[in-house]
């Protein structure tokens, strides 16, 4: 029921500003509300432990081929129900009252939305709700980039979003009936995840069969995730959103790619994996090291960061292409400290817009006496983005690198990979420090002093930042809850 | 909660309520760290007194099955001389920044910083395992950071502080790669098991070599080794007491103690190990000569450090030669480490008594624009000219027992000893020059002229180095790192060789500098420091600013207009013979989209059912 719960307050929330209710207080109300909930599945994921599926709710739809409507958590899942409410939670938090254009209920509706629609497909015990609920999440995506986002080509930037990730759904859907025709056994057919799971695991399907269903979804899962060489969306189109959908973006809609490989592709196809693994760890490259080069030569700040998390989603590939759960729970660790420092980024981005006339690194500096909490919340993202020890991010990347090396007696090419991603540590201390020295130190005098006063919300900021603090220190507290 | 782990935790809180609850009160932060630095030294000495070392305490950091890396304390040998450098050096910085930056608007933030680095070093010294000393390494990585940019509105240490870090990553690069491999082939990360694997079982010698020298990498950037050692000068825009303590004391000094913990490696690594001794010495040269010709005083300390730790890195490096069977293994690392531990002692005075002459002659740091300040500053001056003799290996003073450590071992390699000499030399020589430009002759500006004797609180930590400066190398001290059976209290020839080559140094130092304004022999090269600098910079505009430009315009053109924008064309195409069903905005659109896939999606499954 408190799964069920969790996905339904949201889109109730949204109903109700829909029909009058106030904007802002709602939409607050309802992510609070979330966020109390998701802290509360934790607990008792942390009490059972993560492996089996808790709080399961399901309503039978079509018997055969079996579609059933349904929710519940395992670890996984959970890890990504608490980042999905607590970005939410920041998200409309800092978002303000009205839209620039004075408007309230689309711009307070789509983040709850989209909220959902990632709730739904973390939860979903059903392949094809799955599916479902990730595009709906989609759509207030689109809307409110091609409505309020920034910049003249911000329609342009919709449309390309909208074909790309359309593409990609496609794409994906392709391999999603293909994998779920081939499960299909004695005339009893499912969408159920866990049987079709069972089905694979007892059917096991010659190698040629999965290599190919697997492409397809890798490809479309990936392409949701921003997978090199299909990533050119994902920069403009967070550089162009509102600050929330950005956030909410970034942070979790992305990760629903990840979560769909680690919950559908590699259980139900292992030997696909192997057969496109030498591409794989090359695209994943491209992811870090490429798309790392790239984000170096980035001038403006929002670019710079939406860059920076197609590089970083590399590393989660890393992960799941070690194949053990050191690399997967390492991959899940760090698609939470990377939902939670990316949407912290955007955030305090979000809030040097509204101060500033541009985001142009060259033509700022010396912000700090300024904004001196913004300056050191900065300071505490990037260097929870760049992989310091203390934070979530640096115990994810530790544990996938110990993942890709587990047992290696000699170098081969998962741990050639993980080598040459390892690169990828330097290259983004090198451009996060450059937009930190650039934004915050030096001299004062040089670049825009700023047009607005200090508006920034601290609770959010502080909130996501202890987050990542906590779960730094004691990353068991996540990984604790996934399978080993 | 051991003993140990309150030492390890207590700077951790005082630099988080510094930060958190203590902004405003900036008197409050500064006796919070200090007090802090205090509990822990004294915590030390206790801990150090007792004799069962065993079980301080571990912490599961990280668990997945049977992966566990853990945060864990382990204090014996080498670790307990390195722990009561950290602690009391640490302590007396502390006591003199109380001083020196009394007048510091960021002063909370500054001791916040102080403190965070003594949580970060302590961690290197406590660790375990490799896996942790990377997490602190990291950490102490950061706080240097923190601390060289305290002045961050100036554009020079902002850029110092960025170019420390990223320097500091290449090498961290290296030792994560070692640390992995390492993961690989044992198992493990843990010090005592990879020990005793190694003893048990047949390893690849390729592998463990690689190992090595991955590993060494983080050294070379901590410990800034060429060709990693850009960073250190630069470092001095710091403070100066930070320079002291974090640049010349203790951090800098971590990659030699790390490569103290991995000795057992180094032992079966020969090749490695050879590595390591070259890039000493070649350090140990390279910095000595640098030394000679710079003019700022904290720049000269810092090729000098450079050079120290070059000699300390070459020394460790020959634990992994092998004579007549048997490895000069501890011997050899714990003559580096003892150089490590008396360097701790007159270094850490030099840069605090630089810091009091900067302080007094208005914070001008151009040793030309000094001169004469042995009249008014004659205790600061004195522990200063006693620091120089102990780094010129004059005896009875503390550096030459250890340098002479080091030169008994480096014996073994004749090639070695003589750059080892040469250095001595050189070092002896620009120490000298240093000491007649600033302290005799007359004042060469006003600053010098105004300068007086700084406060009590900045001479006490002084006179305590200075003590630690003379005596340390003495029999009590130097039989805790040197086992004289292998390596004895200096006697015959070699000393007398070394305290001539010291008296060399100073005496033609002495003569060439006494009475001169200005530099009389300027070696361009030299005063450019090889011009490594500007080759690096284009080395990075090339590498990687370049290359950075291309895969942007790679990916604008290649990928964003050809990939995309032409599948994105043909979908318009398409788009635009439907015309006819254009609602005209963008809810629309979205709204039809959603419609279609979920359709698409029903109509499927029930052709399939």
């Amino acid at each position: 029921m408190i799964i069920d719960l969790i996905v339904l307050i949201p889109i109730i929330a949204a109903l109700a500003i829909g029909l009058g209710a106030e904007g802002r207080k709602t939409a607050l109300g309802a992510a609070g509300a979330n966020l109390i909930l998701g802290v509360i599945v934790i607990g008792e994921l942390m009490r059972r432990g993560g492996e089996e599926l808790i709080f399961e709710t399901s309503t039978v739809i079509l018997e055969n081929p079996k579609l059933t409507l349904g929710f519940a958590v395992d670890g996984m899942s959970g890890v990504l129900v608490l980042l999905t409410v607590i970005v939410t939670f920041c998200a409309v938090y800092i978002s303000p009252e009205k839209a620039p254009d004075g408007r309230v209920k689309l711009y307070h509706i789509s983040p709850l939305l989209i909220s959902a629609g990632a709730l739904g497909a973390f939860c979903s015990t059903d392949l094809f709700f799955l599916f479902a609920f990730h595009e709906l999440a989609l759509i207030p995506t689109f809307l409110m980039i091609g409505i309020y986002g920034h910049g003249r080509e911000r329609l342009a930037i919709a449309w390309k979003i909208t074909i790309y990730l359309g593409v990609g759904s496609l794409v994906l859907l392709g391999g999603l009936i293909a994998l779920y025709s081939n499960l299909t056994s004695d005339g009893f057919a499912t969408f159920k995840i866990a049987e079709l799971t069972a089905i694979a695991e007892t059917m096991q399907l010659d190698q040629e069969v999965q290599k190919w269903i697997f492409l397809p979804l890798f490809l479309g899962f990936g392409i949701l995730v921003s997978l090199f060489p299909f990533h050119s969306w994902a920069a403009p189109a967070y550089a162009s959103a509102p600050t929330s959908v950005a956030m909410l973006h970034a942070g979790v809609l992305k990760k629903f790619g990840l979560y769909g490989i680690l919950r559908v592709a590699m259980p139900m196809l292992p030997k696909g994996f192997e057969a496109w693994e030498g591409l794989i760890l090359v695209l994943l490259l491209g992811n870090i090291i490429y798309v790392g080069l790239v984000t170096i030569s980035q001038r403006h700040l929002d670019r710079m960061l939406g860059n920076s998390s197609v590089m970083h989603m590399g590393y989660a590939f890393l992960g799941i292409a070690c194949v053990n759960h050191i690399g997967w729970n390492g991959a899940v660790l760090m698609m939470f400290a990377h939902g939670l420092s990316i949407a912290l980024l955007f955030a305090l981005c979000g809030s040097l817009r509204e101060r500033l006339n541009t985001l142009e690194l060259s033509e700022i500096g010396g912000l700090t006496s300024k904004v001196p909490f913004l300056a050191v919340s900065f300071g505490f993202a990037a260097f929870a983005s760049i992989g310091l020890p203390g934070f979530a991010n640096f115990a994810s990347e530790v544990t996938i690198l110990f993942g890709a090396f587990n047992g290696a007696g000699e170098v081969g090419n998962l741990q050639k990979a993980a080598i040459l991603a390892l690169w990828g540590v330097v290259i983004s201390a090198v451009y996060m420090l450059r937009a930190y020295r650039n934004i915050f130190q030096g001299d004062s005098t040089r670049g825009l002093t700023l047009v607005r006063r200090d508006s920034l919300n601290k609770i959010p900021i502080i909130l996501m930042i202890a987050v990542l603090l906590l779960t730094g220190f004691f990353p068991n507290l996540i990984l604790s809850m996934l399978p080993s | 909660m051991t003993t140990a782990f309150i030492i390890l935790l207590l700077p951790l809180v005082a630099a988080a309520s510094n930060l958190f609850l203590l902004r405003k009160k900036a008197n409050l932060s500064a006796y919070v760290s200090t007090l802090s630095a205090a509990i822990c030294l004294v915590l030390t000495l206790g801990l150090i007194r007792q004799s069962d070392l065993k079980d301080l305490g571990s912490f599961n950091w990280i668990k997945i099955a049977d992966f566990e890396l853990n945060i864990g304390i382990e204090l014996q040998g080498l670790g307990l001389g390195m722990i009561l450098v950290v602690t009391l050096i640490g302590f007396l910085i502390h006591l003199f920044s109380l001083g020196y930056m009394r007048e510091d608007a960021g002063k909370a933030r500054y001791f916040s910083g102080l403190s965070l680095f003594m949580f970060s070093m302590t961690g290197i010294v406590f660790a375990d395992n490799l896996a942790m000393m990377f997490i602190f390494w990291e950490l102490v990585g950061v706080s240097s950071y923190l601390l060289i940019g305290h002045w961050y509105h100036k554009n020079t240490a902002a850029e110092a502080a960025k170019k420390a870090f990223f320097v500091n990553r290449i090498g961290d690069f290296g030792f994560m790669i070692g640390i992995l491999l390492i993961w690989g082939a044992f198992g493990s990360v843990n010090f005592v098991e990879i020990e005793e694997l190694l003893r048990n079982g047949k390893y690849d010698a390729g592998l463990l070599n690689w190992s090595v020298f991955c590993i060494f990498c983080g050294a070379i950037g901590k410990s800034a080794q060429v060709p990693l050692h850009v960073w250190l000068p630069d470092a001095m825009e710091g403070p100066t007491p930070v320079s002291a303590l974090i640049h010349a004391a203790t951090m800098v000094a971590a990659g030699v103690f790390m490569l103290t913990k991995v000795l057992f490696l180094i032992q079966v690594a020969p090749t490695a190990a050879s590595v390591i001794q070259y890039v000493g010495a070649i350090t140990a040269l390279i910095a000595a000569l640098m030394a000679t010709q710079q003019n700022d005083i904290k720049k000269i300390l810092a090729y000098s450090t450079l050079s120290q730790l070059g000699y300390m890195i070459m020394a460790v490096g020959f634990a992994g030669l092998w004579i007549g069977g048997e490895s000069l293994g501890e011997s050899a690392s714990n003559a580096g480490f003892f150089h490590l531990y008396t360097h701790a002692f007159f270094k850490a005075l030099l840069f605090l008594g630089s810091g009091a002459i900067i302080y007094a002659c208005h914070h001008e740091q151009n040793i030309w624009k000094m001169g004469g300040l042995i009249g008014p500053m004659k205790i600061t001056s004195i522990t200063f000219l006693i620091a120089t003799a102990a780094l010129a290996g004059i005896y009875p003073l503390s550096g030459f027992y250890s340098k002479d450590a080091i030169m008994t071992v480096a014996l073994n390699k004749p090639i070695l000893l003589v750059i080892g000499s040469f250095v001595a030399f050189l070092t002896a020589f620009y120490m000298t020059r240093l000491c007649v430009v600033v302290f005799f002759g007359k004042a060469r500006s006003w600053s010098a002229e105004e300068a007086k004797e700084v406060p009590l609180l900045m001479l006490v930590p002084l006179l305590v180095l200075t003590i630690g400066a003379i005596f340390a190398g003495q029999t009590f001290s130097y039989s805790w790192f040197v086992d004289p059976k292998k390596i004895p209290h200096p006697e015959g020839v070699l000393p007398f060789i070394l305290t001539a080559i010291g008296v060399a140094g100073i005496v033609s130092g002495f003569f060439l500098y006494r009475g001169r304004d200005q530099e009389p022999y300027p070696v361009q090269v030299l005063a450019k420091k090889f011009y490594l600098d500007e080759i690096y910079i284009i080395l990075v505009r090339i590498f990687q600013d370049a290359v950075a430009w291309v895969a942007k315009q790679i990916d604008e053109l290649l990928i964003d207009k050809l990939l995309v924008r032409g599948g994105a064309r043909l979908v318009t195409e398409i788009g635009s013979m439907l015309r006819g069903m254009q609602s005209g905005n963008l809810q629309g659109y979205a709204f039809l989209f959603g419609v279609g896939v979920i359709l698409v999606l029903y109509i499927i499954n029930a052709a399939i059912g």
